[in-house]
């Protein structure tokens, strides 16, 4: 097998990779490959032309494959070097990979890894949906990706599942698309979706949203038929009796995302239960040195411009770290999720830099504030108007003010 | 007088805004904006006052490319249109035929259904290699 020696590899070429990778460029890293399975760079921004990107990043609303193009050109114009085609089978607990590429097998030995592989959707069988097992069952972004990619409409008369960002713009995208969308049916009494999409891709439409309602059979032997829906207790148990059957030949899921870890389960690196990522410290670095994780791998983000800033930094820590210049000191200080808080991360920090602390919470709330405290010691906060477990929630930490502290609970308060 | 509950679509924070209107004059828009509460920044009144008398969207969709490496380029309008004519020009793009290469920024058609936007490209599309 051939095997190859170099200095950063980045597996994933989505908004993470990519970001990562021209971060680590600028720090001045000279070697720099980028792993990318698939033909074209760029990852999901591809399949996603509604705009919205960028605010934050650009200071525009941009399209997906427009966002993804500005660091594509990034990329190219700053030397770093992309195989495309190729994915990783796997990575041991000294960073070593083997790869499947088009020439072949490759052993790779990286000084530094970043891993930035994206996050998959939960499926039919993910959820345990009940009912026979027709055509016309897809999640969100596959149909998305039939849609906006290749020219293939999934159905006609469309039931979505899940009030997810991708399922609300797939009811607009298949409405104008000349589809008709039922009605978007979510199990929790408050819609997952950022708000702004409920009101531009289901209001605009006329698009009936159904809180506290879920699909609970499915009809059809070849293709879907139908699907019966119910209201929920607030166990999230169907109400006898409330039962309807639903027209329809199409059901799209959106109904979460799950960090794609394969390969960090399989070099046995610590993962967090809470975000089904890695489990990192303030330089975005693993259980294992130098590896480093970012990006929807890491946690699912709602905002890719969080994506961008995210891996930047894991990817300049990766140079860094193969410099070997700046030290990366062991985390000492444990950071834990408390009241009203679903995630932290980073969950483990050395106290020697400052930091974002990126948290989400687990209901819907106003006028309240965030606090990061060390027993009765408040080290860090934010007031919040609107809190949503939609949006993710970002607070800056200083490392000087964790001196002596070694464990920080996170609430709303 | 009547309160109208509207979600600002300006940026990703989506502040609920809440609008006194009153009937508008004849000839005119349906309604008269009086006044507005919940924004979070000066862009939400400005949006709630369009928005409440000539409600606009900015559209994405894709058209079919001919001799490319993908079958769609993914288009925008490169300015808003009215609410009420997404469906006309939706009908355009699904009419419209373009030849590939495609770059970024293009022209694919002007005043589509009409209207005062463009449609331009948002992705690049090469030509297929295949022949």
């Amino acid at each position: 097998m051939q095997t190859m020696k170099r200095d950063v590899v980045i597996i994933g070429g989505g908004p993470a990779g990519l970001s990562a990778a021209v971060a680590a460029k600028e720090s001045g890293c000279e070697d720099v490959l980028l792993i990318e399975r698939d033909r074209i760079l760029g990852g999901i921004l591809n399949q996603c032309i509604h705009d919205g990107f960028g605010l934050h990043r650009f200071g525009e609303a941009l399209t997906g494959p427009e966002y993804a193009q500005r660091y594509i050109d990034e990329f190219h114009r700053r030397g770093a070097e992309a195989m495309m085609g190729a994915i990783v089978l796997s990575m041991d607990q000294n960073r070593g990979l083997v790869v499947s590429s088009r020439r072949g097998f490759i052993k790779i030995d990286p000084g530094a890894v970043v891993l930035a592989m994206g996050c998959r959707e939960r499926t039919a069988g993910a959820i345990s949906l009940p009912g026979t097992r027709p055509a016309g069952i897809y999640t969100a972004g596959a149909a998305q990706n039939l849609i906006n990619l290749q020219n293939i409409m999934v159905g006609e008369r469309v039931v979505v599942l899940g009030s997810g960002d991708i399922g609300l713009i797939m009811a607009r995208r298949i409405t104008l698309e000349g589809g008709k969308v039922e009605g978007v049916f979510e199990i929790l009494p408050y819609a997952s979706g950022l708000p702004r999409n409920i009101q531009q891709c289901l209001h605009d439409y006329d698009i009936p949203l159904h809180l506290s309602t879920s699909v609970v059979n499915l009809h059809g032997k070849e293709r879907l038929t139908g699907v019966t829906v119910a209201r929920m207790d607030p166990n999230l148990r169907p109400i006898q009796g409330t039962e309807r059957f639903v027209p329809c030949d199409t059901l799209l899921l959106s109904v979460g995302l799950i960090p794609e870890n394969e390969l960090s389960r399989g070099a046995k690196v610590h993962m967090e239960e809470r975000t089904g990522g890695a489990l990192v410290d303030d330089a975005f670095m693993t259980s294992i040195p130098g590896v480093f994780s970012c990006g929807n791998a890491l946690h699912v983000h709602d905002l890719v411009d969080w994506v961008s800033g995210e891996a930047a930094q894991a990817g300049g820590f990766a140079a860094e770290f193969l410099q070997g210049g700046k030290k990366f000191p062991e985390p000492s200080v444990r950071i834990l999720p408390s009241d009203g808080v679903r995630y932290v991360l980073p969950q483990q920090v050395s106290g020697s830099r400052d930091f974002i602390l990126s948290l989400r919470v687990r209901e819907p709330s106003r006028d309240r504030a965030v606090r990061v405290r060390d027993g009765g010691r408040k080290v860090a906060g934010k007031k919040m108007g609107r809190l949503h477990p939609a949006e993710m929630v970002r607070i800056k930490v200083k490392g000087e003010k964790l001196q002596g502290a070694r464990t920080l609970e996170v609430s709303v308060e | 007088m009547k309160k109208k509950e509207l979600i600002c679509v300006i940026c990703p924070n989506g502040c609920p805004l809440a609008v006194l209107v009153e009937e508008g004059t004849e000839g005119g828009p349906a309604f008269r904006v009086l006044a507005v509460e919940g924004e979070g920044c000066e862009k939400g009144p400005e949006w709630a006052e369009q928005e409440i008398t000539h409600p606009v969207r900015t559209i994405a969709s894709s058209i079919l490319v001919e001799g490319g490496d993908f079958p769609l380029v993914s288009v925008r309008t490169d300015a808003p249109i009215p609410l009420g004519r997404i469906f006309e020009v939706m009908k355009e793009i699904r009419s419209v035929r373009v030849t590939a290469p495609v770059k970024i920024g293009d022209i694919l058609v002007k005043n589509p259904a009409g209207t005062s936007c463009n449609l331009v490209a948002t992705r690049m599309i090469r030509e297929s290699n295949a022949s």
